[in-house]
């Protein structure tokens, strides 16, 4: 590859987040048209890489860049995708103009400038771009670290009143797990120096190493711990509702549908390929964690007054949907995984961005109470909540079906009694999800609500193309999940699994 | 003449080109002294500057012309090698910094930093019409210059004699120094006192242990030491206490804890400058002198002290930073940050191998440049009382003045350890020379010691950019180029060592071995 594809990706964020900081504090619309250009650059050069991208291809990852950092340390610069990362990176350059475009006031009415909210989520789109193509494991863990400071900025300078609280609490969590993260990585690179020679954090080395499982079980501690604060998995939840309480919506879309990701993608990435016996031996219990977070972010989720707590419960409860099927080890679990991941980022964006607009018509509040009768006197808000709604309960037709059914096969291929458990929580999760609807669109227009407008073309701008992809998905997920199977089957070889056959029996090497 | 072949008084050997770097802050500190006692008032801080930037810049060349030298010379009690050079090297870039915060007199509306009459009572008449006459004194450039010589001397010291001398050339001006603040005198005399007493404590632990070892190997040179242990393994307990109370005094100058009581008091009462000047130059002085008695004296019985330095350590990791979770005092704060870093380097130390000295290393320089920096810009954030130290004082900051706030952010997030900040690298290069070396359940203590220091360090920039401005906020002084310089160098050092380290580390790593 001759032109740096994903350098480029990156850098171009960087530099519009630059040029936003530069722009006069007193036209707040120009910086806000500004980065609205500059994240369409991105999503343009995603199409045109997505296009040369070869689905077939035996290379591990494409596009590859490698350039040498901190030779002392056995770092190097290294970018290359496979089809997981560019799904991933794909959802992101999609979801981050639409947030922008959707969030155009929120940077109105912060502690900082208007101009400094644009700046920090185009830096954060970099760091974004950045974390899905390292292929280094320490070029992954600088992004995955760096990445918590503009979204703490984000939270602390433009979030609700708690937003303090919330920034803090959600920066010391990431800290602790990104800190033991550190530790096991700086392991593995001595356990690397100590097989090798010479120590390094490249991943396709790391990947080949066959650690001795003892070490690979503490090594693996200290990863999955960093990950699954990030997803979050229950019980390393509990930042989650509050940073999306305080946050603006687009900073919530940021942070749930495409930050947390990073932490699934950190599982089916690293955690899998590098730590195979490990990944087998902790297997039953990170399920247990995830059949866990199901049905318990889907119950308190059930019981919310707040809209955006009961979003981030409701995300909860799918981070256990990804995380279940991951750790199944077969093959339509893991692309399930993948895609579901997709479709949770879209269904988030739906559900947060349309309750973003509901909230800002009436004082900001999010307090489900407040609302009845919508579908009266906004029917076209009330469309989008529809659809956000059944995207995120799994509609067969919408990209999720394809997820969560996914996901589900493949537990029942390794687990019936696991897969029949979580179908379960789909219940639940119709339960929540007509329940607001219910509440805040249709019955009798509360008086307060009398005068509320519907959604302005702006608005509508921003939410068409989503709705738009999670049906197109829904009906045709082919294209994407022609690039995410090579991928998941590089995973399940590196981990030594096999689908199971009809007849349930235990792959080779999952007994201890 | 009888009396010529009774007494025969060989002159050592001394090699006077390597220790030349020591020689000319040395020289420079002495016609300080002149110049103040001699020159005309108006004449002596143009002079004295120009002096001391001139001399620490011809120091630092030599430094660099010496690169490569491995030479023990004065009878074997002085070492020029790779570590001592990198050190000395540092120490004098840092000091310039340090120098520049000094000599800055446009924050101050009163002038300087310094009092006009250091030895005038606190609230007396005599204090008051010396303040009214506006008098501005320059005698802290002596005190900065011999100061500056000690340490360069401790970190080349390969005798325990010579390093007890050079701890006191180091130590006594910097007590003065600590008791010249222009603004709240009685604290800054307090600070100068402790700090005196404390440290004068310390130092004649540190000769207790000496004088033991001695009885043990019958030398104070660091290698006839080494060579006396691995002839009688046998371990005396005279041995293993004398290297404690030893430890004691090298432990106190770092700021270790349970030898850390001064830290808080002295880096509030001092002169902010001085206080930037000694916290990340003693630091260094002292971790090099530490690791040279460590790895030289004693790499052989290194068995017998990791245990003791994993725990001080350890203690000092949590105490540093859970006490300065509570602190509302920036000056306070940062001085617990610094006992809580000082563990950090220690996880670096007690390693014992080459990969912890170089490591250690490059984490000192990663904290001088980072340390410089965030007390240049505690000078600058003033009220009508001087410099506005209380942490409420700060609230809204970000949003008065961007720049200052986002470098105090960014110095905040280095001392954190965020990826592409220095701290980061530094956190990275103790942790792995730990874990290399079997460390690893300290790495992970370290590794929650590092959030809970994250706590108060985020609390600044939750302080600075997360509430609205009030009445009592402070206000950001313009400065002069003096302090703009060393703010920039700093803010500069921070990013370039975490971005691009690898010329750093290569220097670290060419320079991980003491010569013996």
């Amino acid at each position: 590859m001759i032109f740096p594809w994903l350098t480029v990706l990156g850098l171009v964020p960087l530099v519009g987040s630059i040029v936003v900081a530069f722009l006069p504090n007193a036209r707040p619309t120009l910086a806000k048209q500004v980065a609205f250009v500059i994240s369409l650059i991105p999503l343009v050069l995603t199409v045109l890489m997505a296009l040369q991208f070869k689905a077939d291809s035996t290379e591990p990852f494409q596009f590859v860049e490698s350039h040498p950092w901190i030779p002392a340390f056995g770092i190097s610069y290294s970018v290359g995708i496979d089809g997981i990362a560019l799904v991933l990176i794909a959802m992101s350059t999609v979801l981050v103009p639409v947030v922008i475009l959707a969030g155009w006031n929120d940077g109105d009415t912060g502690r900082g400038s208007v101009k400094g909210y644009f700046a920090l989520v185009l830096v954060l789109e970099t760091l974004i771009i950045g974390v899905f193509s390292s292929v280094d494991v320490f070029l992954f863990y600088v992004f995955f670290e760096v990445m918590l400071v503009p979204i703490y900025f984000l939270i602390g300078r433009y979030g609700g009143v708690q937003r303090s609280y919330a920034a803090v609490k959600f920066l010391i969590y990431s800290l602790v797990g990104g800190l033991f993260m550190l530790a096991a990585l700086i392991s593995l690179y001595v356990v690397s120096a100590q097989m090798t020679g010479t120590g390094t954090f490249d991943f396709l080395s790391l990947a080949g190493l066959h650690i001795d499982p003892l070490t690979q079980k503490f090594l693996f501690l200290g990863f999955f711990f960093a990950f699954a604060i990030k997803a979050p998995l229950w019980p390393f939840h509990t930042w989650l509702p509050d940073a999306a309480a305080e946050a603006k919506p687009g900073t919530s879309v940021l942070l749930i549908g495409i930050l947390d990701k990073v932490g699934t993608f950190g599982m089916i990435r690293y955690c899998l390929p590098i730590f195979p016996a490990a990944s087998v031996f902790y297997a039953p219990i990170v399920i247990g964690m995830a059949l866990i977070g199901i049905f318990y972010g889907a119950y308190v989720a059930l019981g919310q007054k707040d809209m955006k707590r009961l979003f981030a419960y409701s995300s909860m409860s799918h981070f256990g949907f990804i995380a279940l099927g991951i750790f199944v080890f077969t093959a339509q679990g893991q692309s399930g995984s993948v895609v579901y991941m997709v479709a949770h980022g879209l269904s988030t964006a739906l559900l947060f961005l349309v309750g973003g607009y509901l909230m800002s018509r009436y004082r900001g509040s999010s307090n489900i109470d407040d609302f009845g009768g919508v579908n009266k006197a906004a029917p076209v808000l009330a469309g989008f909540f529809t659809v956000a709604a059944l995207s995120s309960l799994a509609l067969p037709g919408l990209i999720s079906f394809i997820g969560e059914f996914l996901v589900l096969i493949g537990a029942f291929e390794r687990y019936m009694w696991v897969g029949a458990i979580a179908t379960l929580g789909i219940v639940i999760t119709a339960a929540y999800v007509l329940r607001v609807y219910q509440k805040t669109m249709t019955g009798p227009l509360k008086p307060e609500l009398a005068g509320i407008k519907d959604l302005t073309g702006r608005e509508i701008a921003a939410m068409a193309p989503i709705v738009a992809m999670v049906i197109f998905l829904g009906f045709f997920p082919s294209p994407l999940l022609k690039v995410i199977n090579p991928a998941v089957d590089r995973t399940m070889v590196a981990t030594g699994s096999t689908t199971p056959a009809p007849v349930l029996a235990p792959a080779e090497g999952s007994t201890p | 003449m009888p009396f010529a072949d009774v007494v025969k008084f060989d002159l050592p050997a001394i090699n006077y080109s390597a220790i030349a770097p020591i020689l000319i802050i040395g020289g420079a500190a002495i016609l300080s002294v002149l110049f103040e006692a001699f020159l005309p008032r108006q004449a002596r801080r143009p002079v004295q500057l120009v002096l001391v930037l001139a001399s620490v810049v011809a120091s630092l060349v030599v430094v660099i012309s010496l690169a490569g030298t491995r030479l023990i010379t004065a009878n074997g009690s002085v070492a020029i090698d790779g570590p001592a050079l990198l050190l000395q090297g540092t120490l004098l870039v840092v000091a310039l910094l340090g120098a520049l915060l000094m000599a800055e007199r446009a924050l101050d509306p009163l002038g300087d930093a310094f009092a006009p009459r250091a030895s005038a009572l606190p609230g007396s008449e005599d204090e008051r019409q010396f303040a009214e006459r506006g008098y501005l004194q320059t005698e802290i450039w002596p005190f900065f210059l011999f100061s500056l010589t000690g340490m360069l001397l401790f970190v080349a010291s390969n005798d325990l004699l010579l390093m007890f001398v050079s701890l006191e050339v180091m130590s006594l001006p910097l007590y003065l120094l600590a008791g010249m603040a222009r603004r709240r005198r009685l604290l800054s005399q307090e600070a100068a006192l402790k700090y005196f007493l404390l440290g004068a404590f310390s130092s004649a632990f540190f000769l207790y242990g000496a004088a033991l070892i001695y009885g043990y190997s019958g030398s104070i040179q660091l290698v006839a030491i080494s060579d006396a242990l691995a002839a009688k393994p046998g371990q005396g307990a005279l041995l293993a206490l004398g290297l404690g109370i030893l430890l004691v005094g090298l432990l106190f100058k770092v700021a270790a804890v349970p030898f850390h009581q001064w830290t808080p008091d002295v880096y509030q009462g001092a002169p902010t400058p001085v206080t930037g000047f000694m916290a990340a130059t003693v630091k260094i002085a002292a971790f090099g002198a530490l690791l040279r008695v460590l790895y030289v004296s004693f790499g052989g019985m290194r068995w017998d002290w990791t245990p003791m330095l994993w725990v001080i350590a350890i203690l000092t990791m949590f105490v540093g930073c859970v006490i300065a979770v509570s602190q509302s005092d920036v000056k306070r704060m940062l001085a617990y940050s610094s006992i809580a870093q000082a563990g950090f380097i220690l996880v670096g130390v007690v390693s014992a191998t080459r990969a912890g000295l170089s490591s250690s290393i490059f984490y000192l320089i990663a904290y001088a440049f980072t340390t410089i920096g965030a007390f240049a810009i505690v000078t600058m954030v003033r009220d009508g009382s001087g410099e506005a130290t209380h942490l409420s004082k700060w609230a809204g900051l970000g949003r008065k003045s961007p720049l200052v706030a986002s470098l105090m952010a960014l110095f905040m997030l280095a001392l954190t350890g965020i990826p592409l900040t220095s701290g980061f690298i530094g956190k990275f290069g103790v942790f792995a020379a730990a874990i290399a070396s079997g460390g690893t359940w300290l790495v992970i203590v370290a590794v929650v010691a590092s959030v809970v220091s994250a706590f108060f360090y985020a609390r600044v920039i939750v302080i600075m950019f997360f509430s609205a401005p009030g009445p009592d906020t402070a206000t950001v002084a313009v400065p002069s180029v003096f302090t703009v310089v060393a703010l920039a160098a700093g803010a500069t050092m921070t990013v370039v060592l975490g971005v691009f380290p690898q010329p750093v580390l290569d220097l670290v790593n060419n320079a991980d071995i003491f010569v013996r």
